[in-house]
C-alpha cells in the first residue's frame, strides 16, 4: 500500500495526526502504569505550556531553537540524507558563536556584533557537517554513522575546549564569561509586557523567516527542485545533469548551518554564556520534528510548538509528579520518531478502505 | 615483572573490552546479512543492560538476570522487525527511534524502581564469578606463562568465553548451514530467493531473533560483568562501534571479530593513556583521549582500513513481485 492512492489530505494532515496520537497514547499508557493519571498530567502540563501568556512564551522560546534543528534535519532530508549530526554541528555552532563574541564584544556594537556572531554559529556549524558530508559523497561512508561518531567527538572536544580555555580565572563552573549586554538579543517582552519574564527574543521571528526562506528555496527554485530531484533519485537526477556529490556537500553545509544558528536562540537569546552541554538533545529533536513535521515548513513550525511545550510543560509536570522526569520526554520524543518516521504509513491501508466506502461526491 | 608491563595490562583489558562489541556485532551481522540495517544495536544492548542488572539485582542471580536481558532484548528486535520487515518502512528511522525511546525509558523506570538518579543498586555478590582454569597456581609463578594462563586466558567470567567461542560457531552458521545460505540469498537478492521457494520475511524474521539474542549478552556483559551496575546511557556508543567493526569485518565474521578486538584494543589503550606523560608532548587531556574509538571509527569507515561490500538489499523491504 503506498501513499499515492491516498488524498493529499489524507497524507498531509490525517495521517501524522493519527501516527502522532498512537504515539501519545502509547505514552500515556506507561504514565498510567508509573501510578500517575494520563489525563490530569496532560491537564498540568496543557495549563503550564500554553493557557498562560508566560508559558506559552517560554513554549515558543523552546520552538524556536527547535525550527532550527527541525530545518537542519530536513533540509538534508530532502536530499535522501539522514543527518544524526545536527546536536554536534549545534554545539559547535555555540562555540563558532561564543568565539566572535568574546572576541569583540568590547569594541563593537550590538548592530554590527549579533549578525557577525551569528554568521560564526553557521561557519561553525557547517564546518562539522563537511567532512561527515565528503566522505559520504566521495567515500561511501554512511552519514548515519559519520555523524553519530562526529556528535560525541564534537561532547569531548568541546569539553576540552571549555575547561582548558574557556573558563574564565579563578571560575570552577564549565562555561564561558557572561557576554557583553550588546550581543544580548532584544527580547520579545519588551514590546509586549504581557510575556513577563520569558527569554523568548527575536530568533523566534528570524526562525519563522528561515521557514518561509527554506520553503520558497525547496519548492520554488530551480536549486530546490534537483535537492528533491536528488532525495526522490539519485540515479535519475544524475542523468539529468545534477552533480550528486555537489548536491550532498551543499545540502549537509546548509542543514550544518542551520544546527549552528539553532545555537543563537540557547546562547544569545538566553543564557548569555556557553555551558558544557547545552544543546542538551535539541538536535536530536530535530529529528523528529522533520519526521513529524514531514519536512514541510508548516509541518515543522507545528511539530516545533508541540515539542516545545512538551519541554515546558514536561519540566513543570517532573516538578509535580516525581514518577514522570523530563527523561520521558526522551521516550515520547522516541516514540514520536516511531510512529511518524518509521511507521508512517501505519493507517494507511484502514484509511484507503475508509476513503473507497465513501460516496464519490464526498472524495 | 611482566604484569606490571603496560602491554601486558593492555592485552588483559583488551580481552575483557571486545565480548560487548563482539556480541553486539554478531547481533549485527546477523540482521544485516539478512539485509535489515540494525541500528538499534545501542538500544538492545541498553534496554538489556538496564533489565539484566535490575533483575539480577532483585533475585540475587547474575543468570536469571541474563535471561530477562535476553527477553526485553528479543522483544525489541521483533518489534524492529515488525516495522522493518512487516511495515516495510524505514529502517534507520526504526533504529534511531528505539534507541531514543530507550534511553529515555530505562532512565525513568531505573528512577521509578530504585530512587537513584536513574542508577541501579550495586550487584555486590550477585555478579558473574571470574573462572579460574584448573592449574593456575601451578603456574602462576614461572614467568610469561603465569601470565598468559592466569590472567590472558584464564580468569574471565563466562560470558568472556561465550563471546569468544561465539565467532566460529557464528561463522558456521553463515557459511555452512542451511539457515545460512538462506540467510545470505536473502540479503543479497530476496527476490531470487524468493523464487526458489525461500520464505523471505520469514527469514529475516528469524535473523531478528538471533540478533535480539546476541545483542542481549553485550548488555548483560556491561551490567553485570563491567560495572556491577546499570548506568543512564551507559552502551555510550558501543553499539555503533560494533557496527563499524562490522563495515572493517566486510560483514564476515571473522574478520568482523578482529575488528571488535581492535576497537578493545583502543578503549584498552585509551584507559592506560590517562594521565600518563608522554615523552615531547605531556599529559593528553582525558577529554581528547576519548576521542580515540569515535575517531578511528571515522578512519575506518572512510575506507581507509579496510574497502568493505554490504549485502546488497541491506535496508531494502522485501516487496513480493507478482
Amino acid at each position: 500500500m503506498s501513499t499515492n492512492d491516498l488524498p493529499r489530505w489524507a497524507t498531509a494532515v490525517v495521517l501524522p495526526v493519527l501516527n502522532l496520537l498512537s504515539a501519545l497514547l502509547v505514552a500515556a499508557l506507561v504514565i498510567y502504569l508509573l501510578g500517575e493519571n494520563p489525563l490530569e498530567s496532560l491537564g498540568i502540563l496543557v495549563n503550564s505550556a500554553v493557557m498562560n501568556p508566560e508559558g506559552l512564551g517560554y513554549t515558543l522560546f523552546y520552538a524556536s531553537t527547535f525550527i532550527f534543528t527541525g530545518l537542519s534535519v530536513s533540509i538534508a532530508m530532502q536530499a535522501g540524507l539522514f543527518n544524526i549530526g545536527s546536536e554536534g554541528q549545534m554545539y559547535l555552532g555555540g562555540l563558532g558563536l561564543t568565539t566572535v563574541i568574546l572576541a569583540l564584544d568590547s569594541s563593537l556594537p550590538g548592530w554590527a556584533i549579533i549578525p557577525l556572531a551569528m554568521l560564526g554559529s553557521a561557519l561553525f556549524g557547517a564546518a562539522w557537517a563537511w567532512l561527515p558530508a565528503y566522505l559520504q559523497a566521495r567515500r561511501g561512508s554512511h552519514i548515519v554513522v559519520t555523524t553519530i561518531m562526529f556528535n560525541f567527538i564534537a561532547a569531548s572536544l568541546m569539553n576540552f575546549i571549555i575547561v582548558t580555555y574557556l573558563i574564565p580565572s579563578g571560575q570552577q563552573n564549565p562555561a564561558s564569561r557572561l557576554f557583553a549586554e550588546t550581543a544580548w538579543l532584544p527580547r520579545l517582552s519588551g514590546w509586549f509586557p504581557i510575556l513577563g519574564d520569558t527569554p523568548l527574543n527575536i530568533s523566534f521571528l528570524l526562525a519563522l523567516l528561515a521557514l518561509v526562506i527554506y520553503g520558497v528555496t525547496v519548492w520554488r527554485s530551480s536549486w530546490g527542485y534537483q535537492l528533491r530531484a536528488t532525495g526522490l533519485n539519485k540515479h535519475a537526477a544524475h542523468y539529468a545533469g545534477v552533480s550528486i556529490t555537489k548536491m550532498i556537500v551543499v545540502a549537509m553545509l546548509i542543514s550544518g548551518a542551520l544546527a549552528g544558528l539553532a545555537s543563537v536562540n540557547a546562547l544569545m537569546g538566553s543564557t548569555h554564556y556557553l555551558a558544557l552541554n547545552f544543546p542538551a538533545g535539541a538536535g536530536f529533536i530535530g529529528i523528529a520534528i522533520a519526521l513529524m513535521g514531514r519536512q514541510h515548513p508548516v509541518g515543522i513550525l507545528l511539530s516545533s510548538i508541540l515539542f516545545g511545550a512538551l519541554i515546558q510543560g514536561g519540566f513543570d509536570l517532573s516538578l509535580e509528579k516525581s514518577n514522570i522526569p523530563p527523561e520521558t520526554f526522551i521516550f515520547i520524543q522516541g516514540l514520536i520518531i516511531l510512529f511518524c518516521g518509521a511507521m508512517e504509513n501505519f493507517y494507511a491501508p484502514a484509511i484507503a478502505a475508509l476513503i473507497k466506502r465513501l460516496p464519490s461526491r464526498a472524495r | 615483572m611482566f604484569e606490571d608491563f603496560h602491554l601486558a595490562s593492555i592485552l588483559v583489558s583488551t580481552i575483557r573490552n571486545a565480548p560487548v562489541l563482539i556480541f553486539a556485532a554478531m547481533a549485527g551481522l546477523f540482521a544485516e546479512r539478512s539485509g535489515v540495517v540494525d541500528l538499534a544495536l545501542e538500544g538492545k544492548m541498553l534496554a538489556s543492560a538496564f533489565v539484566s542488572a535490575s533483575v539480577a539485582y532483585v533475585t540475587q542471580n547474575p543468570w536469571l538476570g541474563i535471561a530477562a536481558g535476553v527477553g526485553i532484548s528479543v522483544v525489541i528486535a521483533l518489534l524492529q522487525g515488525y516495522v522493518s520487515i512487516t511495515q516495510k518502512g524505514n529502517q534507520l528511522v526504526a533504529g534511531i527511534a528505539i534507541n531514543i525511546a530507550v534511553s529515555g525509558l530505562s532512565f525513568v523506570l531505573a528512577q521509578f524502581f530504585f530512587g537513584q538518579g536513574g542508577r541501579t543498586p550495586d550487584l555486590g555478590q550477585a555478579r558473574l564469578f571470574d573462572i579460574i582454569l584448573p592449574g593456575t597456581d601451578a603456574v602462576a609463578n614461572i614467568p610469561f606463562i603465569g601470565w598468559f594462563y592466569g590472567k590472558l586466558i584464564g580468569g574471565h567470567t563466562a560470558l568472556v568465553y561465550l563471546a569468544f567461542a561465539l565467532v566460529p560457531l557464528v561463522h558456521w552458521v553463515i557459511y555452512h548451514s542451511r539457515f545460512g545460505l538462506r540467510l545470505r540469498a536473502v540479503g543479497e537478492n530476496p527476490h531470487a530467493a524468493d523464487a526458489a521457494g525461500v520464505h523471505v520475511e520469514r527469514t529475516r524474521f528469524l535473523a531478528m531473533l538471533c540478533a535480539g539474542v546476541l545483542c542481549s549478552f553485550s548488555g548483560a556483559y556491561l551490567a553485570i560483568v563491567q560495572s556491577g551496575f546499570f548506568l543512564r546511557d551507559m552502551s555510550a556508543g558501543n553499539g555503533f562501534l560494533a557496527l563499524t567493526a562490522l563495515v572493517f569485518g566486510n560483514w564476515r565474521p571473522l574478520y568482523t571479530a578482529m575488528g571488535c578486538l581492535m576497537f578493545g584494543f583502543f578503549g584498552a589503550l585509551q584507559i592506560q593513556m590517562e594521565g600518563v606523560e608522554l615523552p615531547g608532548i605531556g599529559k593528553i587531556p582525558g577529554s581528547l583521549i576519548q576521542m580515540i574509538p569515535y575517531v578511528v571509527t571515522v578512519i575506518v569507515l572512510a575506507g581507509f582500513m579496510a574497502k568493505s561490500v554490504a549485502p546488497r538489499a541491506i535496508g531494502i523491504p522485501f516487496v513480493k513481485s507478482r
